[in-house]
């Protein structure tokens, strides 16, 4: 039997810097991701691989550490009992036990439907961008990037040096409210220099402003796309291969809420809550980075480092970290504010638009029902493999609803992880 | 870099080392993954492993996420490209 003294689940920044705190100190520290390589999305392709020496350096430490066990392509499906979680990876399973946990399960692309978003070339704009680093053929391709915030401007300057053709990067956010944000950005002087160093591989490119994407147009595959451009009386047409198309980020928070820990929806975004050292309303249960509320990499790696210190009771190094997390956390308040999603978005899905994907459930089926229980017992809208993570941000903007529990496991799988052992 | 072979509904494809099988199917030509419950192409969409439009079989392994899983040496893949 694997017992670890600390398990953290998810190897993006708040994960890596939460399993570098706490193997520090000597005890055993799992680390499980369901990707086969580690860095999260924002460190995607292999924290070695990143310009950002706080990856190469933690990645290198964790790698020579003699009591860290790294567990990729591993997901988390339910807990059998207090302190022990099941996983599965593509072709085991196993029960790990731990002391205490921690939560780094990251963010998801909020994805809102409108015509022709099931359209294969139509995909999240973070998809596209984790897709091409992957090897996803970019290469000369027409692409809009499209949707609300910073994440659009990174993912157009990734796929730009991977050779695809920009058509535009659409933005809802009006104006107004982006300068604001950018003014903003003095209180936080790093931010300004990675804006302005987007700013320079984006030269050329079209950033339309309070703009947004209307539908997608294809015979069989993406074609082109219908945009409202802010102020314009007229639908405009722009051809394009790929629509990289999302609105803000999600944070995962099943997991945490699988094992009972408490959270609150605020701003359209369900959080989990936390106390100072980051420790969530169960006992020895953590959650750092993005789960907590969407903040980006040093906010993650604040609090993964916290939370990681914490939980090996090295509180006197959390506590030094605290000034550094409230002040990525008033950052992150300000984005949320400068993207905040404008209301005719609510208005884009037609009768016979589908919302949840899994099951092929249309606006016209769901926009009667009152509930996501009602909706789900009669439509079968969230009950397919994606367990409404993709329809769920939809239906609560659309409807005011989203799933009211969580349902075991929490990702499909195979009755031998279940029965076996 | 040395190259990875692996089979896509039946052709073979030649691959670097490091690219998942989701791109290595759109650069066999269809980007399609899958059929939805009501017959319609589906392709990528997270490219994170939440949303399964990206699930295939691979080496008859049904309802794999073919965004989170990297292509190897002599992989059989099957998509939804064709009706069954």
């Amino acid at each position: 039997m694997t017992r670890y003294d600390v398990l953290v689940i998810g190897a993006g920044p708040a994960g890596l810097a939460a399993a570098h705190a706490a193997v520090a100190l000597g005890g055993q520290v799992g680390l499980v991701d369901d990707n086969p390589l580690a860095g999260g999305q924002i460190w995607r392709g292999g924290p070695e691989q990143q310009q950002d020496q706080r990856a190469q350096r933690i990645w290198s430490d964790l790698r020579a550490a003699p009591n860290l066990t790294y567990l990729p392509q591993t997901r988390v499906l339910y807990a059998p009992a207090p302190q022990q979680l099941q996983v599965q990876t593509p072709t085991s399973s196993a029960t790990l036990h731990y002391e205490k946990l921690i939560l780094a399960t990251g963010a998801r692309e909020r994805l809102l439907p409108f015509p022709g978003w099931t359209l294969p070339g139509v995909t999240g704009a973070g998809g596209l961008q984790a897709l091409a680093k992957g090897g996803y053929p970019v290469q000369g391709k027409r692409v809009v990037v499209a949707g609300s915030g910073p994440l659009l401007l990174a993912v157009a300057a990734t796929l730009r040096a991977k050779g695809a053709e920009i058509v535009a990067i659409i933005e809802q956010a009006p104006l107004p409210a982006l300068a604001r944000f950018g003014f903003g950005l003095l209180a936080t002087p790093s931010k300004i220099t990675q804006a302005l160093q987007l700013a320079a591989q984006l030269g050329g490119i079209p950033y339309l402003r309070g703009s947004h994407v209307h539908s997608a147009l294809g015979d069989g595959t993406l074609q082109s796309i219908l945009i409202q451009r802010g102020g314009a009386r007229e639908l405009e047409a722009l051809q394009c291969d790929y629509l990289a198309c999302g609105y803000g980020l999600l944070p995962n928070v099943e997991l945490a809420q699988a094992l009972g820990c408490v959270t609150a929806s605020n701003q359209r975004q369900t959080t989990v809550l936390v106390d100072e050292e980051q420790l969530t309303s169960v006992f020895g249960v953590y959650c750092a980075g993005e789960g907590t509320g969407v903040g980006g990499v040093d906010l993650a790696l604040a609090e993964g480092r916290i939370a990681g210190l914490a939980a090996t009771r090295q509180l006197t190094a959390a506590r030094q970290l605290y000034g550094e997390r409230a002040r990525w956390k008033k950052f992150a308040a300000r984005l949320e504010r400068a993207f905040a999603l404008q209301p005719e978005l609510l208005k884009l899905a037609g009768d016979d638009t589908i919302v949840c994907r899994c099951e092929d459930v249309c606006h016209s089926e769901l926009r009667t029902h009152t509930s996501w229980r009602s909706a789900k017992l009669q439509t079968r809208c969230g009950m397919g493999p994606c367990q409404g993570r993709i329809c769920g941000g939809a239906t609560e903007l659309l409807y005011g609803w989203r799933p009211d529990a969580v349902r075991m496991p929490i990702s499909p799988a195979r009755i031998a992880s279940i029965i076996d052992d | 870099m040395t190259d990875v072979v692996l089979n896509i509904n039946g052709h073979d494809i030649h691959v670097a080392q490091g690219v998942s099988v989701a791109a290595a199917i759109a650069m066999a030509g269809s980007a399609v993954t899958r059929r939805s419950v009501r017959g319609a192409a589906r392709a990528l969409l997270c490219g994170m492993g939440v949303c399964q439009e990206c699930r295939v079989t691979i080496d008859g392994r049904m309802h794999q996420l073919s965004c989170q899983t990297l292509c190897a040496d002599g992989m059989r893949v099957t998509t939804g490209e064709e009706r069954p």
